[in-house]
């Protein structure tokens, strides 16, 4: 999307655009954004939070280096197929439930047990997290698919 | 084990063969091996539910293992058994048909796996016993058909797939509407409890009729039901052929399922109002269908007006709620989804081969495709309802039910709605297959032999359909006991408690 507000913006005979506010802000607010998504995702179980939202979170993350930058540099940053994490994470979100048939048990019900962990102390392990890692990825590279698609659709 | 795994397959069989396909990439011939396999997959799957439902009754798994009224469940009973299978039916021979119709462009962009996320969506729809999931899965389906309408991106199809889309989203919004309302009043989403606790309730209903209409008009949007199915005539125009057939054949179905599901358990207090209403838009839905039928020569649109009186006949059974009625109706939804889709193969044939969509340009083509000619008749006399074939029973029923319960108007409707049916198809297999030669050298040299595999295949499910309807009488009893006696559906909720 930047590329083309720039190729514009030189075909009209005015100078490039200068965004270093831009730019500059957004590599510090990326962290602090996608932070913010991995905090709300562990937060989702007894408190608001969860997958979705995290997810989207994470994706409203790179889609503003999307603006600052462009396409090029963010697959430069993130040399990953949405395509892929995409599938990968409607694998986590279905495969996990049906795992639970290994169990004898009925589709969606989550195994869970408190293991203790030298530094931390007493910690639970859920099977929900792996579910919710599977909407967290779907979600975000859903989210940013679609605004990557309409952004090349308007070259 | 098999209680908690049987009922999710219909669900989890398209959905990870499209997570599969996916995963797969852009591989067009290694879809159609994936998308063939989880067809044929689907269908067994859905057989073993019928045996397992007709030996041992309604079947309930309860998701998460939380129990019902607090968890979701999900609910097969016969009726849900037998959606089930005829959609896996349709979507087999619908997905070998689209080898050789939609286009290899087509399936490079992920058809097959949209065509698996409709499945996944339309199954559970059909197989959900909690009237929130019923949305959840109404909107998957939906995401997907979007998807499938506009897949290509010709003009036609833009056009009518954005009135598809702001028509269903507009509609989607009412469902959610009309949920909150049902949830306030009763305090469940579970479809069964719901049902339990209106039944033991003694005070005012007539909030309950302000719900019903609300719902009415969300599955009437998605059934075609007049006045809502403005819309359905130039959307399913628009698509190519072989996801017509699953739009014909699937999408209005699942709409009219609802309905039944609804009216059968919670709108039972005040049918003065909500069945006579049903009623009384199901006729008019099937005037307007005949007169759209008589009014075309173009081969689909007769098809997809058929489409519209099939949707009113079914309703003109679920509005009499007695037994016959819904054994009249349930036969022929069945009846319907087999038949459309055996109708829009041959027609789609037909268009394949000469490209034209207009029956008064053919002619002749007895002497090119005997075959193809004489399976359309048959198939124009089971639409119709021609006794030994499968939509005479259907319509038997529902007659009788009219005429019991002294809806004569009804009754005499529905009956000269067949000779409307019979008039419109038959003139088009007279128009194409007999009449003056037309110049066969302008047919078109496609490779058909799938084509004429699914389209056969699909008459001849019909054919044995009609045959063999005596013998699938005690499934069909089964299945519209559920509908006309609700608490034998929502028996299982008082098993749990």
């Amino acid at each position: 999307m930047k590329h083309t507000l720039k190729k514009t913006e030189t075909e009209k005979g005015q100078k490039q655009m200068n965004d270093v506010f831009l730019q500059f802000v957004s590599k510090v607010v990326f962290f602090i954004v996608i932070m913010f998504s991995f905090n709300l995702f562990f937060a989702g179980h007894y408190t608001p939070g969860g997958g979705f939202v995290g997810g989207l979170l994470a994706a409203s993350a790179l889609i503003l280096l999307l603006i600052a930058y462009d396409k090029k540099t963010l697959q430069k940053m993130l040399p990953i197929d949405f395509r892929m994490v995409l599938t990968v994470g409607l694998l986590f979100a279905a495969g996990i439930p049906t795992l639970s048939f290994l169990f004898g048990t009925p589709f969606f019900t989550h195994q869970h047990t408190y293991i203790e962990v030298p530094v931390f102390g007493e910690i639970a392990l859920h099977s929900a997290v792996l579910f919710d890692i599977g909407v967290f990825l779907t979600v975000a590279a859903t989210s940013l698919f679609i605004i990557v698609l309409v952004g090349e659709a308007e070259n | 084990m098999t209680t908690n795994i049987l009922p999710l397959l219909p669900i989890m069989i398209p959905f990870f063969s499209g997570i599969i396909m996916l995963f797969v990439g852009k591989r067009p011939i290694a879809h159609r091996v994936i998308a063939a396999i989880s067809g044929l997959l689907l269908i067994f799957s859905a057989l073993w539910l019928i045996i397992e439902v007709y030996q041992n009754g309604t079947m309930v798994t309860f998701l998460g293992n939380w129990a019902a009224p607090f968890g979701i469940s999900l609910v097969i009973d016969m009726a849900a058994a037998l959606l089930v299978t005829t959609t896996a039916i349709i979507t087999f021979f619908t997905i070998i048909y689209s080898f050789q119709t939609i286009g290899i462009e087509r399936e490079n962009y992920y058809y097959y796996v949209m065509i698996m996320f409709m499945i996944t969506g339309i199954n559970g729809a059909f197989s959900t016993g909690d009237i929130f999931n019923m949305f959840v899965f109404f909107e998957v389906f939906l995401l997907a058909s979007y998807v499938l309408i506009t897949l290509g991106g010709t003009k036609i199809q833009l056009q009518e797939g954005f009135k598809y889309i702001v028509v269903n989203i507009i509609s989607s919004n009412f469902f959610v509407l009309g949920l909150a309302y049902l949830y306030s009043v009763t305090g469940s989403l579970n479809m069964a409890d719901i049902s339990n606790k209106l039944a033991g309730f003694d005070g005012s209903f007539s909030i309950m009729s302000l719900v019903a209409v609300v719902f009415l008009f969300v599955f009437a949007t998605k059934a075609g039901v007049f006045p809502l199915y403005f819309w359905l005539p130039g959307s399913y125009y628009a698509p190519p052929m072989p996801v017509l057939i699953l739009f014909g054949a699937l999408l209005t179905k699942v709409g009219v399922y609802a309905i039944a599901r609804t009216y059968s358990l919670f709108f039972m207090d005040n049918t003065a109002f909500t069945h006579q209403m049903l009623l009384f838009l199901a006729l008019i839905t099937i005037v307007m269908g005949c007169i759209g039928a008589l009014s075309f020569s173009d081969m689909k649109k007769v098809i997809i007006y058929n489409i519209i009186i099939a949707v009113g006949i079914i309703l003109v059974g679920i509005a009499m709620m007695d037994e016959s009625g819904m054994l009249g109706a349930m036969y022929y939804l069945i009846h319907d989804m087999i038949i459309k889709a055996a109708l829009f193969m041959l027609v789609g044939f037909l268009i394949y081969r000469t490209g034209q969509t207009n029956a008064d340009r053919l002619g002749g083509l007895i002497k090119e495709h005997p075959v193809v000619g004489w399976m359309f008749f048959l198939a124009a006399l089971a639409l119709a309802g021609v006794p030994p074939l499968s939509g005479f029973y259907g319509k038997l029923f529902i007659v009788q039910s009219t005429f019991e319960n002294g809806q004569y108007v009804a009754g005499i409707i529905v009956l000269a709605s067949s000779l409307v049916v019979l008039y419109s198809v038959v003139s088009l297999f007279i128009k194409a297959f007999w009449g003056e030669d037309m110049d066969f050298t302008t047919l078109r040299p496609v490779k058909s032999d799938k084509i004429l595999f699914a389209s056969i295949a699909m008459v001849i499910v019909s054919i044995a359909f009609g045959l063999a309807a005596d013998v699938l009488y005690p499934l069909f009893e089964m299945a519209a006991q559920s509908f006309y006696d609700p608490s034998s559906y929502s028996e299982y909720i008082t098993e749990v408690e």
